[in-house]
């Protein structure tokens, strides 16, 4: 069976953002993006019946959501897969409308880690074959991932800041990113660094943030306000949880989750006009390029050089700024797909790529754990 | 299945350190090697794993250096023993920044508090020996 054009996003929106101050909660943040996603899409909170949350802070999140937001849900769904979960939510939500199983459904996600202390909240366990070494959860993973790319592939820590450096080119030209202050690849090269190869610069933000978005049956969205988004298509997959168990660090789940993603879509990576990369760490767009394809394997560092994922290059990648320039919630995902949707829409201003029809969203989870792809298209990719 | 008569897999891990070795499972029924220590393979599914005390031979398959603010870094890798499995580790006896992807290491039982713990330190025998 395939979802293929069966649902659709009708709204998005996120609360405040980047430092919101003492005394908000995530609750309140989610409270402000769904207020904000509900009027971007045209419906009451009455009219949703389907609710799907994954949180740090709460560890029965729809539960909490629920009844913070005073919606009682038919369908509920807290897949908690890292940051990925929101576009896992994504796909569920479109089977489970596609079902019947509800109409409505509401993804939502807020966090408070920058006002909260500035530190990354994770409920995440440590293995105790792991524990010993102390390794820093979890960008000590991501550059052991990083050094193995570069051991194999030749790929330079110059590349590497190339990514960093394109994403901040993008949060320029965005009115909500958090930094956009000048950022060459030197300064990535020469910031403190926090688990070799990777300094504080290839690290995402730590800030505050909620999000939301709104999907609904592909019949409904053609009578809503904005002009409906549609899931073309969407694949997940996952093959470990901790680091040392990565059967090769060098490849994600994402070779297998984009596959599947277009092959629902009936699209390549070279119908993409937009993507949207899980880019907690630099390492991340570099490896995403290749596992789905936009490259070959051992080229993502040669792809991202020279400017080519940067306004005006060859492939518009994290317009928004992504998870290192704009926001990092301490999960990213759901903003992969608000992005995507202001894209496919024309929302974007100064940042907006020019007829822009499919957007790829991946989203990452845990240390290059979990791997969510989703394709996403306008009425005319249909 | 009952296996009220055998010992955790952890305690069983933990008794091999205890005796300065590193022990790990072999499967029975696909010849893997198995770590972290499990009561199923992982690859094949069997339920019949067996014990063996590793050589404690391997090579580097990945490496950090942890920066700290008022302190020398400290390395964490990925090691990849000659059985066939790997485990998260640490490389000793070098600087943190020196340990490198494909360099031979052997191991050493530290005790760090009341605890055993697997660490590396460079193979001199057989350096240069993996690329």
């Amino acid at each position: 069976m395939s979802l293929r054009g069966r649902a659709a996003i009708v709204g998005v929106a996120e609360s405040d953002l980047g430092e919101v101050g003492p005394g908000l909660t995530p609750l309140d943040l989610i409270g402000q993006a769904t207020l904000r996603a509900l009027d971007d899409a045209g419906l009451e909170k009455s009219d949703v019946d389907g609710l799907f949350s994954a949180s740090a802070y709460y560890h029965m999140p729809t539960l909490s959501a629920g009844e913070y937001l005073g919606i009682r849900p038919r369908y509920t769904d807290a897949t908690s897969i890292g940051g990925s979960s929101f576009v896992s939510h994504l796909f569920h939500a479109a089977a489970a409308i596609d079902a019947g199983l509800c109409e409505v459904a509401l993804i939502t996600y807020g966090s408070t880690q920058r006002s909260g202390g500035g530190r990354l909240v994770s409920g995440s366990e440590t293995l105790p074959y792991e524990a010993p070494y102390n390794p820093r959860y979890p960008v000590s993973m991501y550059a052991l991932a990083a050094s193995r790319h570069m051991h194999e592939y030749g790929t330079t820590r110059e590349q590497l800041a190339e990514v960093a450096v394109a994403a901040r080119e993008w949060a320029k030209l965005n009115p909500k990113a958090f930094m956009r202050d000048d950022l060459t690849v030197e300064d990535v090269l020469n910031s403190r660094m926090v688990s070799a190869p990777l300094t504080v610069r290839d690290c995402c933000l730590v800030t505050d943030g909620g999000c939301a978005a709104i999907v609904t049956s592909a019949e409904r969205a053609r009578d809503l306000k904005k002009t409906p988004i549609y899931l073309l298509g969407a694949g997940e997959a996952h093959w470990h949880r901790h680091i040392s168990q990565m059967p090769d660090l060098t490849t994600s789940a994402a070779a297998e989750s984009g596959p599947r993603a277009f092959g629902m879509a009936g699209l390549g990576p070279a119908d993409v006009d937009v993507a949207m990369l899980y880019d907690a760490f630099t390492i991340n767009t570099v490896m995403f390029l290749e596992d789905l394809g936009f490259c070959r394997k051992g080229e993502g560092g040669a792809f991202v050089s020279g400017g080519r994922i940067a306004p005006g290059g060859e492939l518009a990648v994290n317009t928004s700024g992504g998870g290192l320039s704009y926001n990092h919630p301490g999960m990213y995902g759901l903003l992969l797909i608000v992005e995507a949707v202001r894209q496919l829409r024309g929302e974007c201003g100064m940042r907006q790529v020019e007829d822009a029809n499919v957007a790829l969203v991946h989203g990452n989870g845990g240390v290059l754990s979990s791997q969510v792809t989703a394709v996403l298209g306008t009425e005319r990719a249909l | 299945m009952n296996r009220k008569n055998e010992p955790a897999p952890a305690e069983t891990y933990h008794r091999y350190l205890e005796e300065g070795k590193l022990g790990f499972q072999l499967c029975r029924g696909c010849g893997a090697a198995v770590f972290y220590p499990r009561v199923l393979c992982p690859a094949c599914g069997s339920g019949t794993l067996e014990w063996r005390s590793s050589s404690g031979r391997g090579t580097v398959y990945a490496t950090t250096a942890v920066h700290r603010r008022d302190a020398e870094p400290y390395n964490v890798a990925l090691v990849d023993l000659d059985e066939g499995f790997r485990m998260m580790s640490r490389v000793e006896g070098v600087s943190a920044k020196e340990v490198g992807i494909g360099a031979r290491v052997a191991l050493r039982v530290r005790r760090e508090g009341d605890e055993p713990v697997a660490v590396f330190v460079p193979d001199a025998e057989l350096e240069d020996g993996a690329g």
